[in-house]
Parts: C-alpha cells; structure tokens; sequence
C-alpha cells in the first residue's frame, strides 16, 4: 500500500503546492495552522476536489493524473469528517450502514458487531440521531466510515469540534482503531496534542509547502521542523504504564529508562505516549541529590544549537537506543556550565504529560 | 346548484400540480446546484408569472397555442386538435403560471441542505442518482410538500390566466374564480358565497400545513 498525492493549485490567499508519499501503515498525520492546505488535501485524495493539476495514486492505481478522475463515491476510502454529517433522516442503524448496503456481498469486510463494539455504541442503534450528544455522533460517523471497509481511512479533524471532554472520550478509541485496523490512516490536524498520541509519521504543512516530513520522532527532533510543529519543542516517547505505587506515582517505562508520572489517564491506552517539553527539562553536571525533581536521566549530549530566541539553547540529549530528549536552557547556563559534545550530564525533568 | 366548476377546478389543480413536481424538481435542483453564467437570466425568466399581469402571459400563451402558429399547427398535425378553449390549454397555461410558486420554495429547500451530506453520502460509495434519491429528496420533504401545496393553491385560483386561454366552457374550462364571476354578475351572491368562503377555508388551511411544516422541520437538528 502506498499513497502519493502531487497538487498545485492556486487560491485567492496561497499557493497549495505539494508533493507527497504518505506511509503505507500506521497513522500518517497532516498537521499545520489553519488554512495550511491540509483539509484540501484530503479533500484532494477523497475526490471530494476536482484540481486540474493533481494526481493521486493509491497502491499503483491511478485516482486522479491529467486523463482521469475517479470521482469519490467510487474510491475504497472512508471518510471521517470534522462535524459528523449524520443523515437527519435516518436512524442510526440506518446512517451506519448506509455505506455498507451499497457495497457489494464480495467487499462487505466488516463486520457489523466489531465496529459498534470497538467504537462503544452498541446500545445507540434504535436511537434517533437527535437525541445522541456530539461525541457519540462523532463515534457514529467513524463507524460508518469504518464499515464500508475501506483500504484508506482519511480524517479531518475528527476531534475539532468538540470539547476537551469528548475528546478524552474519542480519543481511546482512536487509538484503538489504530492498533486494530489493517488499513493505513491519514489523520489531518492542527493539535499537537492529537498528533503526537496517534502519528506514526507526520507532514508539517505551511502556508501550503510541506515544511517536514517524517517518522513522528524524526520531525520532533530536527531542529527547524519541531518548531514548526506546535506549542513549543517537545521529546515524545512510547513505553509502557506500570502500577501504581504506594504515593500516588506510576512509571512509564520507555525501556532503558523511563519516567515517573502523578497524572495519567483513567482509561487503558493502547499504545501509551508521553511529552516532555524541552523548556521542563534542565541540566545539572552533577547529580541532583537534594532536588525535589523525581525525574532525573544520565544523559550524553549529542547536539547543541541556538534556539529560536537567541537568549535559547537547544540541547539534544542521547538516551541510549536512538532516543533523545530535548531541553531548552539559556545560552548563559550552556556557557557557565561549559557544556560539549559527548559530555554526560544529568537531565531533570519537571514535567512529563502522557498523552 | 352546478358544482361542476369545483370538480374542474381541482382536476385542474392535481394535474398542474403533478406536472409541476415532475418538472421544477430536477430544474431547482439544477438551479441550486449550477455556477453557470446562464443562472441569473434562467432564473429570471422563470420568476416572471410572479410579476406579470396573468393577461399579458394569458394573451402571449393565446397567441402561441392558435392554429396559424408554428407550436398550434404542429400540436394540431399530431392529431390532438386545438389548445385554446380545451383543458389541455389551460392545464398548460396553468403550469407556466405557477412554475415560480414551486420552483422557488424546492431551490431554497435544496439549497437549506448544504453539500455536506451529499459529501458524505458520497464518500460512502452512493453514485450522483443514488445521493439525489436517497438524500436529497428526503432531506427536502417538507420543501417538497410546501412545494406542492402551493402549486395546488395557486392553480386552484387561477382566474386571469384561465379566462384568457380556456373561456368559460361548462364542465371543460369553467374553473371556481370564473364561476363565482359569473355568479356575482347574475347578483346570485348565495352560490358565490359558497365557492368563495370554500376557497378561503381551504386555501387557509393548506396555508396553515404549510407553515406548521416549515416549523417542524426547523425544529429538527
């Protein structure tokens, strides 16, 4: 499986002009401010735009060159938009399975029992849609999606609009799709948060130019596309929850090392991330040892740049097995503490979210 | 009393009415649908019957049905004889009349529906037919219905129109509005009561399901 999309095309307030070969597993996110092109984009792929200067190719069968153009309702997507678009004429069972009904008995793949349940809607099916809340319509418009079994599962900010609390809600299930699906998912988005959680890889769009491209780690840690990415330079890492001990605390084992964490998310995550922000973590020579930071890594430094403000210095930290943490100090702290490459210092860490 | 009048009249009004869906369906539909450039000068057209006088459209409908004109001697050379003075002319009459009072009420209804849900139906395999059938039209019930309504309403008035093309041909052409005409020239004001306050009643209470739909449907999410 393979997607490669190409457009230019030219609007009132930018020039969309990209060229991109999204992953072929996993969640490939499209993450950028709004207005960035993101949304046409996956309106370009779903042939929901009819651009005269695009091409999609999907698994080496031509959706869109100069001569042809399959139009949307014949492409084996699912399309997962920003507000739920439920048909107000139709029951739920009826909105779910509207796709599926027009599929034929060879393709109909999924099945009906593991869709509701994976999304957790299972009592909803007799229900009018008008009496459902924001989140479930949302979980409702991803199982329709899911059930036409498509071999592309495109979404649009599917979070956008709802609140914080839905949110928490969708996004275990998000995850879950993601580790229980075959089909490769292209996940646009302008939260940090979202992405981080759920990409594999990730195309930073700007002003309609790919600013980065790459494995979600890769991107989080090259120095010029990190800023484009987000609320402030951040490290993400994967690993596993613990238990809980006696004072409130799990660990987060990101195997070699790993975090103490007194938040975390009551529900089960399946494939559970962390974020650090690089201005949490600071650098000490020696070891801390009467410090009320819990969180503290023998660390070698393997990269230091200037920050964005010039007052910064961005420190990339080596953890061992390819994995880095960043940390913002002052130029000042770099010089007086006389900091080098390959030098091993210790990190502190103040915070660490798991996502 | 000769209540043949009523029976004209309301064949008079399902006929245009069902002629009427056929036509401004698919044409609103266009209408809400097209960038063209040929919109705005269709779309005027088409609004004309609301502000002309029903003898202006009358004379020029008179003078296209007659037997010396190109359209009179064709429909006459297919073996179906004369428009003016036959139900067939006014039923014609009556359809180019009325087209603005259904055309207009579908194109907002389709317009109210938005391409969000054709997108999405779209994105779930349902070819251009398929959307139009299976989404739009029941998404635009109460368009429809009000539609309808007020098509029946607006033929069922029908004087100017109607007395211009058809006459006033008992039992063929003689619709209620030329009836209770008649009955005010003959100073019989006790059967032009009963067709007029007939009218009224009905034409408030198809008013009044009219905007008891709109209502509902705003009520919907």
């Amino acid at each position: 499986m393979s997607v490669q999309i190409k457009v230019h095309q030219k609007f009132e307030s930018f020039e969309l002009n990209l060229d991109l070969r999204l992953a072929a597993s996993g969640v490939s996110a499209i993450f950028g401010p709004s207005g960035c092109g993101k949304t046409t984009c996956l309106r370009v792929l779903a042939g929901l735009e009819h651009f005269k200067q695009a091409e999609v190719v999907v698994n080496g069968e031509v959706w869109q060159d100069s001569k042809r153009f399959i139009p949307c309702h014949q492409r084996e997507i699912g399309y997962v938009f920003q507000e739920p678009r439920l048909f107000a004429h139709l029951n739920v069972q009826d909105n779910i399975l509207f796709g599926w009904r027009r599929l034929k008995s060879s393709q109909r793949h999924s099945k009906l029992l593991n869709v509701l349940e994976m999304l957790g809607i299972e009592s909803l099916l007799e229900r009018d849609i008008s009496a459902l809340s924001g989140g479930e319509r949302q979980r409702i418009s991803i199982a329709r999606a899911l059930m036409v079994s498509p071999k592309l599962l495109l979404m649009d900010e599917p979070l956008s609009a709802l609140d914080l609390e839905r949110k928490q809600e969708i996004l275990p299930y998000l995850e879950r799709l993601h580790g229980e699906l075959d089909i490769p998912i292209v996940y646009v988005s302008h939260s940090p948060a979202e992405v981080s959680r759920l990409a594999d890889t990730l195309v930073v769009l700007e002003k309609g130019k790919v600013r980065a491209q790459g494995s979600l780690k890769q991107v989080l840690s090259e120095d010029e596309s990190m800023y484009s990415f987000a609320d402030g330079l951040s490290s993400v890492f994967e690993g596993e929850l613990g238990s809980l001990s006696n004072d409130g605390l799990r660990y987060f084992d990101c195997d070699g090392f790993g975090f103490w964490l007194s938040q975390f998310s009551k529900n089960a995550c399946y494939n559970p991330r962390c974020r650090v922000f690089a201005s949490d973590v600071s650098i000490s020579l020696i070891k801390p040892e009467h410090s009320s930071i819990i969180n503290c890594l023998a660390v070698s430094i393997e990269k230091l740049s200037p920050g964005r403000n010039p007052a910064h210095c961005i420190v990339r930290l080596n953890l061992g097995k390819q994995q880095f943490l960043l940390a913002q100090i002052s130029q000042r702290s770099c010089h007086s503490l006389g900091l080098y490459l390959g030098q091993t210092v210790w990190a502190q860490i103040k915070s660490v979210a798991i996502l | 009393m000769d209540l043949s009048s009523v029976a004209v009249s309301l064949k008079l009004a399902s006929v245009v009415t069902l002629i009427l869906m056929l036509v401004c369906t698919p044409l609103a539909w266009w209408l809400s649908q097209t960038r063209s450039k040929f919109k705005p000068w269709i779309s005027a057209l088409l609004a004309m019957p609301l502000v002309l006088p029903p003898t202006v459209l009358g004379f020029y409908l008179l003078l296209l049905m007659s037997p010396q004109s190109f359209f009179g001697q064709f429909y006459q050379s297919i073996g179906l004889g004369t428009l003016p003075f036959s139900f067939t002319g006014i039923v014609i009459a009556c359809t180019i009349h009325s087209l603005p009072f259904v055309v207009q009420p579908l194109q907002s209804g389709f317009e109210a529906i938005g391409r969000e849900p054709l997108e999405a139906a779209a994105t779930l395999r349902a070819g251009p037919i398929d959307r139009f059938f299976k989404v739009i039209l029941p998404l635009a019930k109460p368009s429809l219905l009000g539609a309808a309504i007020l098509g029946f309403c607006h033929t069922l008035g029908e004087f100017g129109v109607v007395l211009m093309i058809g006459g006033n041909i008992q039992g063929s052409t003689r619709v209620m509005s030329v009836d209770i005409y008649n009955h005010v020239e003959a100073l019989d004001y006790a059967s032009a009561h009963v067709l007029a306050g007939g009218l009224v009643a009905f034409s408030f209470f198809a008013l009044l399901l009219i905007y008891g739909l709109n209502q509902r449907s705003r009520l919907l999410p």
